[in-house]
């Protein structure tokens, strides 16, 4: 398994988590999946939230200049930009 | 259940509320609550601990903290200090023998009694989560605003961050502290089973993790 993969499957786990999506849900997630703007639970307090989550998780330090709601749009937004940081991409 | 205790204000003593299971036993849990949305995030997980506690012969005790929930104190009077003020006196006055701080509750809780601490957090973070939430609604409003600058702001003047009025030395307070247990079981999630209640913004409740919660503290006494 490629550290990639195993970005795709923490991030799917802290979605779960963070959003309570269920196993089905977070394992039905597509790239197109929308995540901001999309789930309502999404307020800017879970954003905050879910952003924490990933530097604890993903070990990175997010900026504020690095959130935006673009990064956050989809499922694959967010994975692209977790892999660009920790330098996968 | 509900009972009131006398707690430290700004001008001598007032009352606050606790949530208590108290029928005189030996063994009396102070429960510690974690800060701001975490504390609503996790209140009906805590109170069902509190009632498998009873069932297996512990009392328990989950006062406000000033300034939240019931409390009439203004939130915007509170530091880490009050707080911790505050809960050493919940803790002499239901004569606390153990106590459970979950997350930000690990900042402020009587370090003097053997426990556990639940997933403690750093004040940084608790004020960087805070910060960003505001970042992001700014942003969305179209205003550009910045953590840095809002923490300077913040650490001298008090800030607005989530509808919470944060005064200057609760802002200054968190983003210098760090949880404060001497000897208290570190307890992590795993231990609990499921995902965090409090991370979700509907977290509902999961009575499995306030049983097996409830069964660790009343197994083990704290060492």
């Amino acid at each position: 398994m490629t550290s990639t993969d195993q970005t795709d499957i923490d991030l799917r786990s802290l979605l779960n988590d963070v959003l309570g999506l269920g196993p089905a849900r977070a394992a039905a997630l597509t790239a197109e999946s929308g995540l901001f703007g999309a789930l309502p639970e999404l307020d800017s307090m879970a954003v905050a939230g879910l952003l924490t989550e990933i530097e604890d998780r993903f070990d990175i330090v997010l900026e504020d200049d690095d959130i935006d709601g673009e990064m956050l749009a989809t499922y694959g937004d967010l994975l692209t930009f977790i892999r660009a940081k920790r330098g996968e991409a | 259940m509900p009972a009131i205790w006398p707690c430290p204000g700004p001008t001598g003593m007032v009352e606050e509320h606790a949530v208590v299971f108290d029928r005189a036993r030996t063994f009396r849990l102070l429960i510690v609550s974690p800060l701001f949305e975490e504390m609503n995030r996790t209140r009906r997980m805590l109170v069902e601990t509190q009632r498998q506690l009873d069932v297996l012969g512990v009392d328990s005790m989950l006062p406000d903290l000033p300034g939240c929930n019931e409390s009439l104190q203004a939130f915007s009077a509170q530091s880490l200090g009050s707080w911790r003020d505050a809960m050493a006196a919940a803790a002499r006055h239901f004569a606390a023998t153990h106590v459970l701080a979950v997350r930000g509750g690990a900042l402020v809780f009587p370090t003097s009694l053997p426990g556990w601490v639940l997933e403690p957090q750093k004040g940084g973070a608790i004020l960087r989560q805070l910060l960003r939430a505001r970042v992001l609604s700014a942003k969305e409003a179209g205003r550009e605003e910045n953590s840095a600058d809002l923490l300077e702001h913040g650490r001298n003047h008090g800030l607005e961050l989530a509808g919470y009025q944060l005064s200057a030395a609760l802002v200054a307070g968190l983003d210098a502290a760090v949880p404060q247990d001497e000897g208290q079981v570190v307890l992590r999630q795993a231990a609990l089973g499921g995902s965090a209640l409090w991370l979700r913004s509907e977290p509902g409740e999961d009575s499995a993790q306030s049983a097996n919660l409830a069964r660790i503290i009343a197994l083990d006494e704290g060492g």
